[in-house]
């Protein structure tokens, strides 16, 4: 993907975007490309908009002002069952799962299918058990409920919802967060396996600095309602003082040891 | 149902004459899945001699398309055919490794057997589980018992009276509009059909006695408690279960807090408190949407009707209806905040356990009110 990214590369395309709450006023203005295939980290204080970043993308909260495009659609102004084609191309890992409690997990990973194509059971569970695999988890958490499961398994529960209908972008919201080292690790893993397996552009929510240096191609950090990305060598030389700080602070120098600054 | 988008081109596959090799074609998508997946399971995969996937022609693929590829390879597999080659276009190789360490699920097997042995289980699991939750509500009873009294007897530290009142006011002055309206409306009800039946025997001034003793005894307690099972009962089971579904039961026990004292206690004093004086009230409308029908209906001007009224009640006919009041909100509240503490940490449970609440709480508030008649029937009040 040398030079300058064609039309055809920009999945998600954001041009003056603003959104706030009440007086107050989240994102001023924020520009934001991300290209087909890539792993895009972001990065950014807490409340400083990442997660509602997501939310506008997914079309979840309205923009004040700007457009946000995504597979060149302008979301806002389709409707109806374009926008269900656009959502059907999209999916969406929420920070707990948000696995539906009342359903096994099989059942979970079938509702989208169920929803958006006619498949018989038998394919359904044959196809469940395909993205149990992918993700990671034992066939035997099929029938189990979300509550029988531990915070790293219902992750990895709703990623395989998220990846039902083969979405071909991807939306995580703090992946690895409350999950102990090696479950992150591992989960960072899962994401760029599948990544490359499926050939996923996956939009990641992130805190995690280790996450960010294992999975991420570029990194968007947030700053004072803009955005500035960059790959982590080209960030660290941003003369922001809070990039500074998330780059060559104790954990994030920890976190870096080992690569090249 | 949403057809596949536009631009995916259609998914195809052909077996040649001899059977020897197996062309697929098209987008292997998840939105083509379930025509392919009829399409292959209606194919006679039968025949000799091993047979090439050629699958170089895909267009699209994703990993449901990947299964069924795979899936064709085992079918083809099991009729005794051996699969010598598998052609895939570069970039779909990593996809198909991915997949193919699938392992099947095993087919959920109910615990509950099918037929009659199956109806069975359950009656008998749903009496195990009735018996353990009248046990269970029972010691609950007792535990509320307990701290009630200890309360009492140290009102100034275990008592917290800011939080009664403002149970007393969400229970009971919150509630007055809709009690005060289905109150008058009953009384319009009861006055008109007892004005109705009345007339054939020319004792239209009956209905005031039929009326009097009808809401002051029975309905304005009965409609009062039941309205306040359906709105107090449920917020009560849906704050606490809430509470506990966001952890925040589990804080307060950490932190020393007595989860009966502070939550329970005042629910069940603010109720205990509320629910009489709105059946006072809601025997007040219910008479005056009586008077105010008898007036319409049948001309009796609202000097007869109170002069009428005095002889058919007794003070003793308002006390029998107000006396039921304190038992019934203590009932509704247990319940309500029983069922609060019960819930699991989902959000289905919050909605199956609030509509518990409010059933089990109108299911005992009409057994306890069939148990005060026949008490008072036996003493003769």
């Amino acid at each position: 993907m040398a030079g300058a990214p064609k039309q055809d590369d920009v999945v998600i395309c954001i041009r003056g975007l603003v959104t706030g709450f009440g007086r107050k006023t989240i994102h001023d203005h924020l520009d934001l490309d991300v290209r087909r295939g890539e792993v895009l980290g972001v990065v950014g204080g807490s409340g400083s908009g990442k997660s509602v970043l997501l939310r506008a993308i997914i079309g979840l909260i309205r923009p004040r002002e700007g457009t946000v495009k995504v597979f060149g659609q302008p979301l806002g102004e389709v409707e109806g069952g374009e926008m269900h084609r656009l959502e059907m191309r999209w999916g969406v890992l929420f920070q707990e799962g948000a696995l539906f409690s009342s359903q096994t997990v099989a059942e979970n990973i079938q509702v989208p299918l169920r929803e958006y194509t006619n498949m018989s059971q038998e394919l359904m569970d044959e196809i469940a058990a395909v993205k149990l695999s992918l993700v990671g988890l034992p066939p035997d958490a099929a029938h189990k409920y979300p509550s029988e499961l531990s915070g790293g398994m219902k992750k990895r529960a709703g990623l395989a919802r998220a990846l039902a209908l083969d979405p071909e972008l991807l939306f995580l919201d703090e992946p690895t967060s409350g999950l102990d080292p090696i479950s992150a690790d591992g989960f960072d893993a899962l994401i760029r396996q599948l990544q490359e397996s499926l050939g996923l552009t996956v939009f990641m929510v992130t805190h995690d600095i280790d996450s960010l240096r294992a999975v991420a191609d570029r990194i968007a950090v947030l700053v004072n309602g803009k955005i500035i990305t960059g790959t982590i060598a080209e960030l660290r030389k941003n003369p922001d003082p809070w990039i500074q700080e998330y780059f060559s602070g104790t954990r994030g120098r920890a976190a870096l040891e080992g690569t090249e600054a | 149902m949403i057809e596949a988008a536009s631009d995916a081109p259609e998914a195809w596959f052909t077996l040649d004459r001899d059977g020897g090799r197996l062309t697929l074609g098209g987008a292997w998508v998840t939105a083509h899945c379930a025509q392919l997946d009829k399409a292959l399971g209606g194919q006679d995969w039968n025949g000799r001699g091993d047979v090439a996937i050629d699958a170089s022609k895909l267009e699209r693929l994703d990993s449901a398309g990947a299964w069924l590829v795979l899936r064709t390879r085992k079918s083809l597999e099991a009729v005794g055919r051996k699969v010598s080659r598998l052609d895939l276009p570069e970039m779909y190789v990593p996809l198909l490794k991915a997949v193919e360490g699938a392992k099947p699920c095993e087919p959920y097997v109910s615990r509950i057997p099918p037929g009659f042995r199956g109806r069975l289980y359950r009656i008998g699991r749903a009496t195990v589980h009735a018996g353990r939750q009248g046990w269970s509500i029972l010691g609950y009873l007792g535990r509320v018992t307990v701290e009630a009294a200890e309360a009492l007897v140290r009102p100034a530290r275990n008592l917290r009276i800011p939080a009664i009142f403002h149970q007393v006011e969400e229970t009971g002055i919150n509630a007055l509009p809709i009690v005060g309206l289905l109150a008058f409306l009953i009384g319009i009800v009861l006055a008109y059909q007892g004005a109705d039946q009345l007339k054939r025997f020319g004792a239209e001034i009956f209905t005031i006695n039929l009326l009097g003793v009808g809401v002051l005894r029975e309905i304005g307690g009965l409609i009062t408690a039941i309205i306040v099972a359906g709105r107090s009962g449920s917020a009560f089971t849906a704050h606490i279960g809430t509470m506990r579904v966001n952890e925040e039961i589990d804080a307060m026990q950490t932190m020393g807090l007595n989860t009966v004292e502070t939550l329970v206690l005042p629910r069940i004093i603010g109720l205990v408190i509320a629910l009489p004086l709105l059946t006072f009230y809601s025997d007040v409308m219910g008479l005056l949407g009586g008077a105010f029908m008898c007036y319409f209906q049948l001309g009796i001007t609202i000097h007869v009707f109170l002069r009428q009224l005095q002889d058919a009640i007794t003070l003793n006919t308002l006390l029998v209806g107000l006396v039921k009041a304190p038992v019934f909100a203590f009932v509704i509240a247990l319940v309500g905040c029983y069922e609060g503490f019960q819930v699991e940490r989902n959000a289905a449970s919050v909605g199956l356990l609030t509509t518990r609440a409010v059933v089990e709480g109108i299911f005992l508030v009409i057994v306890l009110d069939a148990a005060f008649s026949v008490m008072f029937s036996v003493l003769g009040v």
